[in-house]
């Protein structure tokens, strides 16, 4: 009868795949295959032309630097390079590349490889955004722009095969954690020139048959918006203490998806979880939650060429007047930290000064100060972010706070992403929500954004002072003197308030209790070649 | 009927043209570019990245460039995944969807159809309450709810089938299809059982009732034929909808067709790939429209009596 004819196809369908399937988690510990999710579809492979995290943990996988940070103290280890000596000056670097490094197709990989992909990631037509990283060398910048010519004049050098050397401006302290980011990443010339010119973005070299690497694992298949797997690369170096023999990136866009995939077994280990969620996995499952500080931070920016924020007093107050324990408590819930500076405290050993941070009696007292007693004249001002449902909610608080403490009004505005980054940049705004990660462990990479001529700034913020300070503190060999400038130029950041510090990120992940070695850490790096999968998890030390 | 598909292949040509001027322009008016980012990219790599995809000609240049590229079947290389070019991005997407969909309208037709005759044959009874109600929740329940219900019962709590992907476990098609069918299959279910009504109490079908004509027969080759006018001229929308608006359940079960990139696309203000996605589903929206008057043509005689419009 056509009347039961829908329940019976139905019926069909579901019984035609009730055979019990082995999951990923099952046949992940019997390969020693980990799958993880990895956020978004990574836009390319190629170390000098990327940015963005999906991309990096990739790349992380198929590359490796000269060195790299130890997963649980982000100590420098030695890699490529076996070992390296520094100039009594701390400007010259002597690296001595290990003689069994190779690429993966078994060619050696050479000091002379280092140059050339160097020299790739400083040519202007390349368009690397993270060419500046490189600016500490001498002449590097010079170079990027067109202003040296000779590649031979940028204090990069290679005297023979196993050794590479380099020259810096100034005494740079973090200069070795820079060589971990994926931009100082070699690539192999060859394979390069095979497929297009030094300097040409977007050919085919990085595919799944022509991409060369020298990571521990090399590119296996790539199906966009499906999939990327790696497997282990027999010519690594250290290929005998690398226990994964494949790792399955999924792209996954949003975060309940991924969180119902844990659940069911299909991945080791979340890119995020739903803010929703966490309250449960505390209770539920609270081996699977991994919360770990993590080197970021989330702000307002505040328009300072507008008034009634050209005021100093009026910028103070509206960061003043902010309860943001309440905030990390009540919305984000991922065990976030208040935040009183731009800097997150303990980054490299240097501490911000946080000594004012909520003070509602002071906020009140610095807007009377400013002509609006009670809040009373304010123009109502507009608070603007990227369309997110906790971006939302935390902006409602932020609204109730400023209304309660000084007697102010807020309107909120949802935007569309790249709408909200063009009226950021155009300063058609006043108020904007952002948030800045940290490349590498030391307070330049947070404190720098708001130099005068920094493209990030867009606060309008110009301040002289400031900038001397910072320019004064990288002229400063001495360790403990030069944190003590930054923290000067910090204080005077937080004074001058054109950002308004909500709090510092932390990274919320389900991680399975069979994956071992999975260390957290402030940059949430976890080096491939570090895990292994543990059925039992009792195996983990 | 040549003249009639001669006629509507050649209307499809200005349609084509509007909706690529339209597109083109209009990505370009909305706020921010390509490559702006939180994170901004310094002026001489943006400025080296505008000139390797000419967005520093003027808008008039690159569209007569885009015309020229596009009427040659390219078109162009995507901003967001550079090395990618359109055409391969909507070959890898375009199966995809393609099958999502088939999947979605074979449910969508079982279910719809049989639910809308069962109904028809029962008018007012609870057979026909039950079914009808049963759609208009289905017609109600957006997709975004409907996909996690199913994934909580069939792959969390009873554990049948896995949670997403598609064509990497076993059975992991099976509830996306299903997902995107019912919606559709509410949609048929009344359209079919409004069709078959109206068939029923037609005189042709009084006359074959009195002549004895098994009751399964009359509904099956007479009623249904004429039952199912509405449900076919719904099928082109509705196949075109199933190929360009199955963004939720794409994104929902981790699926890589055509509907993540067409929105994607379009917050990355990736202009090549928008267009592309824009051209694409134009194409095919106009081609149903055309396959599914076609259709209604060759079915319903009273259409090829009069002239085609």
């Amino acid at each position: 009868m056509p009347a039961h004819l829908p329940t019976v196809v139905i019926c069909l369908l579901l019984l035609s795949a009730c055979d019990s399937h082995e999951s990923n988690l099952e046949s992940g510990a019997r390969d020693q295959i980990l799958h993880l999710g990895n956020g978004d579809e990574p836009q390319d492979l190629d170390p000098q032309t990327v940015t963005g995290l999906p991309e990096n943990a990739i790349i992380m996988a198929l590359f490796e630097g000269l060195v790299s940070k130890h997963p649980a103290d982000l100590g420098i280890q030695p890699r490529v390079a076996e070992r390296w000596t520094v100039s009594a000056d701390q400007r010259s670097y002597t690296f001595h590349i290990r003689p069994d490094a190779r690429w993966s197709n078994g060619e050696p990989l050479t000091a002379a490889d280092f140059v050339w992909s160097w020299q790739r990631a400083l040519m202007p037509a390349l368009g690397n955004p993270y060419a500046y990283m490189f600016y500490s060398i001498r002449n590097a910048g010079d170079f990027h722009h067109g202003r040296v010519t000779d590649f031979g004049q940028v204090g990069i050098h290679a005297p023979d095969a196993h050794t590479l050397v380099v020259e810096l401006k100034e005494p740079v302290p973090y200069f070795l954690q820079l060589l971990d980011h994926h931009s100082f990443y070699p690539v192999h010339p060859g394979t390069i020139a095979r497929f297009g010119g030094i300097a040409e973005r977007g050919t085919l070299w990085t595919r799944p048959g022509n991409l060369v690497g020298n990571g521990a694992f090399v590119l296996d298949q790539w199906q966009l918006n499906r999939i990327l797997t790696v497997k282990r690369n027999r010519f690594y170096w250290d290929a005998k203490n690398v226990r994964l023999n494949g790792i399955h990136f999924y792209p996954i866009a949003v975060a309940s998806t991924e969180e119902r995939m844990y659940r069911a077994g299909q991945l080791h280990v979340t890119f995020r979880v739903p803010t929703e969620k966490i309250a449960v996995y505390r209770t539920r499952d609270p081996v699977s939650l991994r919360i770990t500080p993590y080197l970021g931070t989330y702000f307002y920016r505040l328009n300072v060429s507008v008034p009634p924020l050209n005021d100093a007093r009026v910028r103070r107050a509206l960061t003043l007047a902010l309860d943001r324990k309440q905030i990390v408590e009540h919305i984000t819930l991922g065990g976030q930290i208040p935040a009183a500076s731009l800097t997150p405290p303990g980054t490299a050993g240097y501490t911000p000064d946080v000594s004012v941070s909520y003070d509602p009696d002071q906020a009140r007292a610095l807007l009377t100060a400013a002509g609006f007693p009670g809040g009373r004249g304010f123009p109502q001002l507009e608070l603007m972010f990227n369309s997110d449902e906790l971006h939302r909610k935390i902006a409602t608080a932020v609204q109730q706070m400023w209304s309660r403490e000084l007697g102010i009004q807020v309107a909120l505005t949802s935007q569309d992403w790249k709408v909200q980054i063009s009226r950021e940049s155009n300063l058609q705004y006043q108020i904007s929500r952002a948030s800045w990660i940290g490349d590498y462990v030391d307070p330049t990479t947070f404190l720098d954004v708001f130099r005068s001529d920094g493209g990030n700034n867009r606060t309008g913020w110009i301040n002289t002072a400031y900038d001397a300070l910072l320019e004064q503190a990288a002229h400063t060999p001495d360790p403990a003197a030069r944190l003590d400038l930054l923290r000067q130029a910090e204080t005077l950041l937080m004074q001058e308030a054109p950002i308004v510090p909500l709090y510092t990120f932390t990274q919320v992940r389900l991680v399975s209790p069979q994956l071992c070695g999975w260390q957290p850490n402030l940059l949430d790096q976890h080096p491939f070649k570090h895990l292994w999968i543990d059925a039992t998890g009792k195996g983990c030390p | 009927m040549s003249g009639f598909l001669l006629r509507r292949l050649l209307q499809a040509i200005p349609v084509l043209l509007v909706v690529i001027t339209l597109a083109f322009f209009l990505v370009r008016l909305a706020p921010g570019g390509p490559f702006d980012a939180e994170r901004a990219v310094p002026p001489e790599v943006l400025k080296s990245l505008n000139a390797r995809y000419h967005l520093d000609d003027p808008w008039q240049r690159q569209y007569l460039d885009y015309l020229g590229t596009v009427l040659q079947g390219d078109l162009g290389p995507s901003y967001k995944y550079p090395g990618r070019s359109v055409n391969e991005i909507l070959a890898a997407g375009f199966p995809v969807t393609l099958e999502l969909g088939c999947y979605a309208l074979l449910v969508a037709l079982v279910v719809g159809i049989g639910a809308g005759i069962a109904a028809a044959m029962h008018p007012r009874r609870w057979i026909d309450h039950g079914a009808m109600t049963v759609a208009m929740a289905g017609i109600c329940l957006p997709t975004f709810v409907m996909g996690p219900l199913l994934v909580l019962v069939f792959s969390v709590w009873l554990e049948w089938l896995p949670v997403s992907g598609w064509g990497y476990l076993p059975g992991d098609k099976i509830l996306p299809s299903l997902t995107l069918g019912f919606a559709y299959a509410a949609y048929i279910a009344r359209l079919t059982r409004a069709g078959m009504l109206e068939v029923l109490q037609q005189d042709f079908i009084r006359t074959a009732r009195a002549k004895g004509v098994p009751e399964f027969t009359i509904v099956m080759q007479h009623a249904l034929r004429g039952g199912m006018l509405p449900v076919i001229s719904f099928l082109g929308p509705a196949l075109a909808g199933l190929l360009s608006g199955s963004f939720v359940v794409e994104t929902l079960f981790q699926i890589p067709g055509l509907g993540r990139y067409y929105i994607q696309a379009a917050f990355n203000r990736d202009y090549t790939l928008i267009l592309g996605t824009t051209i694409f589903l134009a194409v095919l929206i106009v081609l149903f429209n055309l396959l599914a008057d076609l259709l209604a043509y060759w079915l319903d005689p009273r259409l090829r009596r009069t002239p085609a419009r």
